[in-house]
């Protein structure tokens, strides 16, 4: 086992807002080794996104508020007790985040070039002008732009190349954990292949951890090595990619998440989707939180909040259908 | 042979830039038969939307003819052609802009019908509206809401009874689930099918997502910058594409299959062009790996390979 890089333990957080108290994350436990990609799979609402900004420290001032838990990072120790100012040095240079929407994550006025020397000017203060520039231009050659493009503009970059530029601004500390938030979905497939295909050697080459947020499976099942399937801010099944695509047990929302995919290998006649909705976070069911939506729920499903059972390997599921195997 | 439902013959649709002529569709021809779907395939800007609004006539074509039920609908007058339009229906990309935030979801059901002045009383409107609401699995207490009270899934089925609601033969369906969660998503789909099934509906399905086209179409027409590049029966053209542009897009798509993992795929190098003032050869050719000066000297033409299987490479079959 490579050494541990993250580990998130016990997580929970929460929104205040005037209308309630909504519950994000419910007892996330997560861990990271050196190198490593981790896939977080679930929809719109499940606490993905959540999960990387708490680990950043981004969570909204005000109405964000995690209630347990703690994040270990390499020797930093646990982050949730670091103040903004070590916080600051930490982000952008030892984990940095590539957001989903390309095109709102540039400033539109400043030439992209400078927008990348920003973070050498605050990680690296020490660095001379001439030097900066040249790690700019290493950087963009190193994501398939030409260093001469560094003196244009967002707007006169495609999509697929903003994000090349995105990605080009979050490894230029070479961070050790990268979280990357559907840092593909606005690209059409095969701009998203050129990216994957790229991000993928750059983590070879800078042997940085990844955390890849995304709902298509098909990403993760090409990409990562973990998987963790998040639904209404729980971590319901979570193990290695070999673990969640092949062994035959699985929590039943996973079960449907699979279903809900037209498969490209074989002619079904309907798919087989989950019925209803994801769980208002601010009124989230008793016990197991997947209980209404579920086709096997019991009577215990209904009162009592499911422990992780481990199936084996790293393979853990939160529900109540499976016993520990010895 | 019964008359196909749509019919689109040479259809042409420039747009006019300071910078030239943007050919978004060109030269594009196809046929659906009733209960049939037709696929249409490609990335962002290759025209699959232009396509789909030039053939309801939402945009006015340049040139071409599109027979719906055999009639020249390129050449309706007004008044013909708001009759014709009750037959034909559109499912917007995004339940979340397409619906007016003003309106209760009866309301916005009944628009279509009271436009086209279907129903002499009130009673009869109400009941009509009921029925399609039942038809979409919208449950009746929802009549009163507003689409901002609504999920995007359920708003995407108030969509699609609205496109209903005129008893239409031909809807074009235009990304209808690609702003959708998969399970929702997966819900939409299987809806389209059984209303299908039921009304022998005719789609034309507009997508980027190729396992959903893979999973809804009988046929599908593959766009690369205006262009038809491929079109074929779904099985054929998963099978056996036969354009390099099909084929880097088949590869593209990262499999579920986890076994399949670190195949090599075949990346595409460069992005799509500008649509002004195209090439006249192989618009592929700057970005194909086949490519060759001997390309430069065919003009497009979308050849059948086999029957049913069309191909637009000038060098196909010579391949490989």
């Amino acid at each position: 086992m490579s050494n541990k890089l993250l580990e998130i333990k016990n997580i929970s957080a929460e929104y205040r807002t005037d209308d309630g108290v909504s519950k994000v994350l419910n007892d996330v436990t997560l861990s990271l080794g050196n190198g490593e990609t981790l896939g977080l799979v679930g929809e719109t609402g499940a606490g993905k996104t959540t999960t990387a900004l708490a680990i950043m420290g981004l969570l909204p001032k005000r109405t964000g508020f995690i209630t347990n838990g703690s994040i270990e990072f390499a020797e930093e120790g646990n982050l949730l007790e670091k103040n903004e100012e070590i916080m600051k040095a930490i982000r952008g240079h030892r984990i940095s985040m590539i957001f989903q929407d390309p095109m709102t994550s540039l400033n539109p006025v400043i030439r992209v070039g400078e927008q990348i020397k920003e973070s050498f000017k605050v990680h690296m203060p020490d660095l001379s002008d001439e030097d900066m520039e040249k790690k700019v231009d290493e950087i963009l050659e190193m994501v398939g732009i030409p260093a001469a493009r560094k003196r244009e503009y967002p707007h006169q970059f495609s999509g697929g190349m903003k994000q090349r530029v995105v990605i080009a601004m979050a490894l230029s500390c070479e961070p050790q954990l990268l979280i990357a938030d559907e840092p593909t979905t606005a690209l059409d497939v095969t701009i998203q292949a050129q990216v994957l295909h790229m991000m993928d050697n750059l983590k070879k080459k800078l042997n940085t951890s990844m955390i890849l947020i995304t709902h298509d499976l098909g990403i993760v099942s090409q990409n990562c090595e973990k998987v963790a399937v998040m639904y209404a801010g729980s971590i319901i099944e979570s193990g290695t990619a070999e673990e969640i695509f092949l062994n035959e047990d699985h929590h039943p929302y996973t079960i449907g998440l699979f279903g809900s995919i037209p498969d490209l290998k074989k002619q079904t006649r309907r798919l087989s989707p989950i019925d209803g909705l994801m769980p208002d976070p601010m009124d989230l069911p008793s016990g197991c939180v997947f209980h209404p939506r579920c086709p096997k729920c019991m009577e215990i499903c209904k009162n009592e909040v499911p422990e992780s059972v481990s199936m084996g390997g790293e393979h853990q599921i939160k529900c109540h259908l499976f016993k520990e195997v010895e | 042979m019964e008359t196909p439902v749509l019919e689109v013959k040479h259809l042409k649709k420039y747009f006019k830039t300071p910078a030239g002529q943007l050919h978004a569709v060109d030269d594009v021809n196809f046929t659906i038969e009733k209960g049939h779907t037709l696929g249409v395939v490609g990335e962002s800007g290759c025209g699959k939307t232009t396509l789909g609004r030039t053939i309801l006539r939402l945009l006015e074509p340049t040139s071409g003819e599109i027979y719906f039920n055999g009639e020249d609908i390129t050449k309706a007058k007004k008044d013909r052609m708001k009759a014709i339009r009750r037959q034909m229906q559109l499912i917007f990309q995004d339940p979340y802009a397409s619906l007016n935030p003003r309106m209760s979801v009866a309301e916005i059901i009944k628009e279509p019908m009271i436009v086209n002045k279907m129903y002499p009383t009130k009673a009869e409107l109400d009941k009509r509206v009921q029925e399609l609401m039942e038809v979409v699995g919208l449950a009746p207490r929802l009549m009163n809401t507003y689409p901002h009270e609504m999920d995007g899934g359920r708003r995407q089925r108030v969509g699609i009874a609205r496109a209903l609601a005129t008893n239409p033969e031909f809807i074009v369906c235009d990304e209808p689930v690609s702003a959708l969660d998969v399970s929702i998503q997966a819900q939409i789909l299987n809806l389209m099918m059984d209303l299908q099934e039921e009304k022998q509906l005719s789609y034309l399905f507009i997508t980027h997502d190729l396992s959903v086209v893979k999973h809804i179409s009988t046929e599908i027409a593959v766009m690369y910058l205006g262009q038809c590049v491929e079109k074929a029966p779904t099985a054929e053209l998963f099978e056996n594409p036969l354009h390099p542009y099909t084929k880097a897009l088949l590869s593209a798509i990262p499999a579920i299959d986890i076994t399949q993992r670190g195949k090599e795929m075949e990346l595409l190098t460069g992005e799509v062009h500008s649509p002004v003032n195209p090439v006249n050869y192989c618009r592929f050719h700057s970005r194909c790996k086949f490519a060759c000066e001997a390309c430069k000297e065919h003009e497009y033409e979308l050849k059948e390979v086999s029957p049913g299987h069309f191909c637009a490479c000038p060098m196909c079959g010579s391949l490989e």
